[in-house]
């Protein structure tokens, strides 16, 4: 690790100030991801402003009868918190497939959507990497790519955004609010991470003297139909091989609005509104379902390692939708499978 | 040469952190220290306080070795630092019993010979009194689950479920 020195900011206003005094300057809160990509020399700031202290931690109800999230509630908090598992349950069990207890109970919201990704060669010094050294190029593209992004990657990074969290709120339509030197300001979900494209360094669009307030979450929830499906190598404590986070609306058997944000194949949560588009107004079965996976893979691309990702995901978001379905407690309910294998 | 030598290392000095006095309240007890903003909880309770017991793994959050409770919750040590914490109550393994009294969960580890060759136990026992404090694990499986933090490489994973189970069948969180 690196030298740095350490303040604790007893206001927001003096840690926006802090920040922009310092070009290396760096918020720290949970610390889960700070602290040890400081310890592998990916991250190096030469000061750390602990902004824990910070009155950010509360979780209230907005007018518009949404919720809005603390950026400093942390992740265990949010999950378990009264109004989030009742109203917002695929956001709780989201967070819930994510890291472990111990890591939920240090880990923000804020920090959580910051998260950097976990490609091997992002992490190893030791190799080229456009996200960790602009212009090294991307070790990943010819390596042992088997976590990396089957969509929306471009030639000089193929890293996947590792946040459960993110996923859940992007199929929300989360907004994250922030404030810097110029104010206020609030950032729709969809526009919080972006593609790699040819800047691959920058993993979402907030401005180095800009800080996370809060996540407002909009009134619908999805309580009533939704799925956060996510496959990994292990059953617990390990990061998606692909994720999907369902969230339906349903009139009947009629889907009247449908939500499908993937995790685990993409620079950012991976949202398709065509996809969605083509499931508005139909009935809820296999083979409506499987167009609109058909429709979110179709510019798939796979690497060497990774191109089982494709079919994986297919099947996944055909899995979710059916669960979304399937959490109705109407007996007459008209999805049916025919086969009770696994998908 | 001795004056030498001095210099040289009194070059270096500043290319090295300074030192801070930080005052950290551990099993109840207030101890001053001076260190580095760099020194992780974890190095802190290990190297300057000289309370061995909270084991390091693999130092990235990844083993659950290090886990120790601030203010009653589970946490990774390696992952915090010791700076951060000041002001907090940290309990680590050598805190949880009373004089001779073990805690509830050291006896069930004990009873089920849930462990091997000991490495991960403190950080398997201090997770459980923070798992018993949340109140969420309601099945075998919710155990599993919420202990998934912590490996145990000699794979003592049955006995350490069981000796969880046991404690929360008698009641949970006594002891505190």
């Amino acid at each position: 690790m690196n030298s740095f020195t350490y303040t604790r900011a007893t206001t927001l206003e003096t840690a926006v100030q802090d920040k922009a005094s310092a070009e290396l300057a760096k918020f720290i809160a949970g610390g889960t991801n700070l602290t040890d990509l400081m310890k592998v020399n990916v991250e190096g700031p030469n000061h750390l402003i602990d902004i824990r202290q910070l009155a950010l931690k509360d979780i209230t109800d907005n007018a518009d009868g949404g919720l809005r999230l603390g950026a400093l509630a942390t992740n265990a908090d949010t999950a378990y918190h009264e109004q989030v598992a009742k109203r917002y349950p695929l956001l709780a069990k989201a967070i819930l497939a994510g890291a472990s207890a111990q890591l939920r109970n240090m880990a923000t919201n804020g920090g959580n959507i910051l998260q950097r990704t976990r490609c091997y060669y992002f992490y190893d010094t030791a190799t080229a990497c456009n996200k960790r050294e602009p212009g090294s190029g991307c070790a990943a593209l010819s390596g042992f790519n088997r976590i990396h992004a089957i969509l929306g990657a471009s030639e000089h990074c193929i890293a996947v955004h590792p946040s459960d969290m993110a996923i859940a709120l992007a199929a929300l339509e989360a907004n994250v609010n922030v404030t810097g030197q110029q104010g206020n300001r609030t950032i729709p979900f969809s526009d919080f991470h972006r593609l790699p494209g040819d800047a691959p360094h920058l993993d979402n669009t907030l401005q180095p003297d800009e800080i996370i307030t809060s996540i407002d979450l909009p009134a619908k929830g999805f309580a009533q139909h939704h799925a956060y499906l996510k496959l990994r190598d292990r059953e617990s404590y390990a990061f998606a091989l692909v994720s999907v986070a369902a969230g339906l609306e349903m009139d009947g058997d009629t889907i009247t609005e449908a939500r499908i944000a993937l995790g685990g194949v993409a620079h950012k949560p991976w949202r398709n509104r065509e996809a969605e588009d083509l499931l508005t107004g139909k009935s809820a079965t296999e083979e409506n379902f499987k167009l609109a996976a058909a429709e979110i893979m179709r510019e798939a691309k796979g690497y060497e390692h990774n191109s089982f990702k494709i079919e994986l995901g297919k099947r996944a978001i055909m899995r979710a939708l059916e669960q979304a379905v399937k959490m109705s407690n109407k007996p007459d309910s008209h999805f049916h499978r025919t086969s009770t294998e696994p998908v | 040469m001795q004056n030498q030598a001095a210099f040289e290392i009194s070059a270096l000095q500043p290319a090295l952190p300074p030192q801070q006095a930080v005052t950290l309240k551990v099993n109840g007890q207030e101890k001053t220290i001076k260190l580095a903003p760099w020194v992780s909880l974890l190095d802190a309770l290990r190297e300057y306080l000289q309370l061995t017991g909270t084991k390091k793994g693999c130092d990235h959050g990844q083993c659950g070795a290090c886990t120790v409770l601030v203010n009653g919750k589970r946490i990774n040590s390696c992952l915090t630092l010791a700076i951060m914490e000041e002001g907090n109550e940290i309990i680590t393994i050598e805190g949880l019993a009373k004089g001779d009294e073990l805690h509830p969960l050291q006896t069930a580890f004990i009873e089920h010979d849930a462990y091997q060759c000991g490495y991960c136990t403190p950080g398997q026992i201090c997770s459980a009194v923070g798992l018993l404090a949340e109140g969420k694990a309601k099945t075998t499986a919710d155990i599993k689950e919420l202990m998934s933090g912590n490996i145990c490489r000699c794979g003592a994973y049955t006995n350490i479920v069981s000796a969880i189970e046991e404690v929360i069948q008698k009641g949970g969180q006594a002891h505190e």
